[in-house]
């Protein structure tokens, strides 16, 4: 090849990757009818992509499921993944993009409440329908939103009754400073008192903070009976290190958390969980078959090492809760999806679920788990299914 | 000397021709809107042009005040947004009254005076006091990277006044005009469009203007200038402190546009993808950098839409090729080649001394 060949192979590659690179930014791509659009926005890269690439995989599972078995309505559920990139103002741009652009009938997305508030306008503005697979703060409900895991009352308040009755009546709170461990202790605190214990202290640190020592002191000068945690992401691998550094092991002492999953753990390191309590809707160790017939499923497709925790497991329903909705209303359209989704029932792999009446949140169990050594839980005590009641009075 | 180079005019016509006629013509609400959000990092490219392609000052601290004119904007937008309540964040970590520093921000005016006064105020104190220090170059570079992940970690753990983490979102309206509809939007962007070219021009009057030569003669040889008697700190600061008011514009017009602010916004890695910005746009031409802020962002939001897990790094080897084989970026590149064309080589007050590059 010549110089000048080359120079114009260049120049044609140039042109050639231009065009396919631009040609979306003006064409809108014509729409096959028998295939129907959902979007999938999480994070892909940045600091939270470990926790949503995960539920990006099992979203994708239950959306591949369902095509194989011819659809929905008849028709091919095509999904679009647009990567957040754990910035907030990201997700606005990506969630206006699925909206406007792609059109999409519905989108499972967001982990984070902070890109679950930037895309909540998007959605009411262009009346778009998002289910929010992660357990959260609650004080939301959304016409656009359904929300497919615990809000906090469904989890604090069933964790705190079960460590008061089992391990001791002294709490200690230790949370991440921002709103979903704020919120979790204004709830735990009054049920503490309303179960007729004592809340010895409550401390915050600031996000991924990694020095607990001063926080342990005065958890050691406590002595609580439970430590009840509110830690989340990058935190914990310290908070937990140096807990077990510090003497208050699982086997010691009694820790409940209500943000670590069975994915956490995987970044956390078994060793320093093992024997610590976590407060979730699901576990990977339920034992029933369609929860065996999806942890096999998972691992079939993404590798036997895969772990699935809460998240995961709210995403994979989300994608039938939508299924199921659309098949009763026998409509794409957001107004009657939602409409249909009241009181809808689902036999997830948590077991038997159903939507709220009205308020858009998923009646669920609640579960304690113990960890294990292995990094899994054994499950010591299931709620019956408990109503969620994001506004709680207090 | 011509008041605009050959190049420059083009620039500056081929710009007023896409952002007036090109834009609103072809593309949809969507895409204009996101035209807007890069629009809003060009206004603060414009301001970088100034004090760091001119004035010599890199500050990798502009987020600063980009986000300082966006929460400013953002506090009236959201108490308009809440009526008579309490904005909902607060409701959530439970401050209880607002807080009386947001009072004055129920007023449409107050906001936009705060807007132009507050950033630019603090730029000034505090340049002009580090620079009077005789701190330059790299150690103002450390200081502005510190204020803003300061700002950063402030705005975080505050969350009961200004959203923590979360930002402030969900905005509505601007004295009653409701600004979330696609007429508005586009509204919008043409004042957006006119407030670019204006901020434009004032840079341009500022470097063509004998003030712009005692900027360049500071930023390459800065003693000297001091020893002609001129209290360069004064000068430098005045550079400084125009990017932080066109940075603070930037932020606000964000705000309204894009319909949140968030922490991200202000802190270390938003503000040094404000200099890349420059950088390849060229940060001596303010063409160039309204060129790089279009450019840079419609790459990042096509890249992220095809490739969504690989595309950070398309987007960090773009970078790379950028810096190293367009060191005067994409207005260095096509000054290059027109003055080949011309057979003359580059020169004259665009051209950059070999001891000032970055």
């Amino acid at each position: 090849m010549s110089a000048s060949d080359r120079r114009s192979f260049i120049k044609a590659g140039a042109a050639l990757g231009a065009s396919a690179a631009v040609g979306p930014w003006f064409i809108k791509d014509a729409r096959a009818a028998d295939v129907i659009k959902v979007g999938q926005l999480h994070s892909l890269t940045g600091t939270i992509a470990l926790a949503e690439a995960a539920i990006v995989d099992a979203e994708k599972m239950a959306i591949d499921e369902i095509n194989a078995a011819g659809g929905v309505m008849g028709r091919k559920i095509e999904s679009i993944v647009e990567d957040g990139a754990s910035d907030w103002p990201t997700f606005a741009e990506k969630a206006k993009k699925l909206l406007q652009r792609d059109k999409v009938a519905a989108v499972f997305g967001c982990y984070t409440s902070a890109s679950r508030k930037s895309v909540l306008p998007v959605f009411e503005q262009n009346n778009g329908l998002l289910y929010y697979p992660t357990y959260y703060e609650g004080q939301e409900q959304s016409k656009n939103v359904i929300y497919t895991a615990q809000e906090a009352t469904q989890s604090v308040i069933a964790a705190i009754e079960w460590l008061a009755k089992n391990k001791g009546k002294t709490f200690f709170l230790v949370g991440s400073d921002y709103i979903y461990p704020r919120t979790c202790n204004k709830i735990a605190k009054p049920t503490i008192a309303r179960v007729g214990g004592k809340t010895l202290g409550e401390e915050y640190a600031p996000l991924g903070h990694t020095e607990f020592s001063s926080i342990i002191n005065k958890i050691k000068a406590a002595k609580p009976d439970c430590i009840y945690s509110t830690v989340v992401g990058g935190s914990n691998v310290a908070f937990f290190k140096q807990l077990v550094a510090a003497g208050l092991s699982g086997d010691k002492q009694t820790l409940l958390s209500t943000v670590v999953s069975e994915n956490e753990i995987d970044g956390i390191g078994k060793e320093n969980a093992a024997g610590y309590y976590a407060c979730m809707g699901y576990f990977q160790s339920q034992k029933n078959p369609a929860n065996e017939k999806f942890v096999k499923a998972i691992k079939a497709k993404y590798g036997q090492d895969r772990v699935v925790g809460d998240p995961m497991e709210c995403g994979y329903t989300a994608v039938y809760f939508w299924k199921n909705a659309v098949e009763k209303a026998k409509s794409f359209e957001v107004a009657k999806v939602v409409a249909a989704s009241s009181e809808l029932p689902l036999d997830a792999p948590e077991g038997n679920i159903k939507l709220h009446k009205s308020n858009h949140h998923t009646w669920k169990h609640a579960r304690i788990g113990r960890a294990r050594p292995d990094g899994q839980f054994d499950i010591v005590h299931e709620s019956p299914l408990i109503e969620p009641n994001p506004f709680p009075k207090l | 000397m011509r008041w605009l180079s050959k190049g420059e005019l083009f620039g500056y016509l081929s710009l007023a021709a896409l952002l007036f006629l090109v834009f609103p013509l072809t593309l949809d609400p969507f895409r204009l809107n996101l035209i807007s959000k890069y629009l809003c990092f060009a206004l603060v490219g414009v301001g970088i042009v100034l004090a760091w392609g001119y004035g010599g000052i890199l500050s990798l601290g502009q987020g600063i005040f980009f986000g300082t004119g966006g929460y400013l904007m953002a506090m009236f937008l959201k108490l308009e947004a809440s009526g008579k309540e309490l904005p909902d964040f607060m409701v959530w970590s439970s401050t209880e009254t607002l807080p009386w520093w947001w009072e004055p921000f129920h007023n449409f005016f107050f906001t936009i005076l705060s807007i132009l006064v507050i950033p630019a105020l603090f730029a000034f104190v505090l340049s002009y006091l580090v620079f009077k220090k005789r701190v330059g170059g790299v150690y103002f570079a450390i200081v502005t990277l510190a204020l803003a992940l300061t700002l950063t970690v402030l705005l975080v753990g505050q969350q009961g006044y200004t959203g923590g983490a979360n930002g402030i979102t969900d905005f509505r309206s601007v004295m009653g005009w409701d600004i979330t509809s696609d007429e508005s939007k586009r509204v919008l962007y043409f004042i957006h469009v006119v407030l670019l070219f204006a901020v434009m021009g004032i840079g341009a009057y500022i470097i063509k203007s004998r003030l712009g030569k005692i900027l360049i003669a500071i930023r390459d040889r800065e003693d000297r200038v001091r020893f002609s008697g001129y209290d360069t700190a004064m000068f430098k600061a005045f550079a400084f402190t125009v990017g932080a008011l066109f940075a603070a514009l930037g932020g606000a017009m964000y705000s309204l546009q894009v319909g949140l602010i968030t922490p991200t916004l202000v802190g270390a890695v938003a503000s040094i993808e404000m200099i890349i910005y420059v950088a390849v746009g060229g940060r001596l031409s303010i063409v160039g950098a309204v060129y790089g802020a279009l450019l840079v962002g419609f790459a990042k939001s096509m890249f992220s839409e095809n490739f969504p897990t690989l595309w950070l790094f398309f987007f960090g080897g773009l970078f790379i090729f950028v810096v190293v084989f367009m060191p005067n970026g994409l207005a260095g590149v096509l000054d290059r080649f027109s003055a080949r064309k011309k057979g003359q080589r580059e020169s004259g007050l665009n051209a950059v001394p070999e001891r000032t590059k970055a």
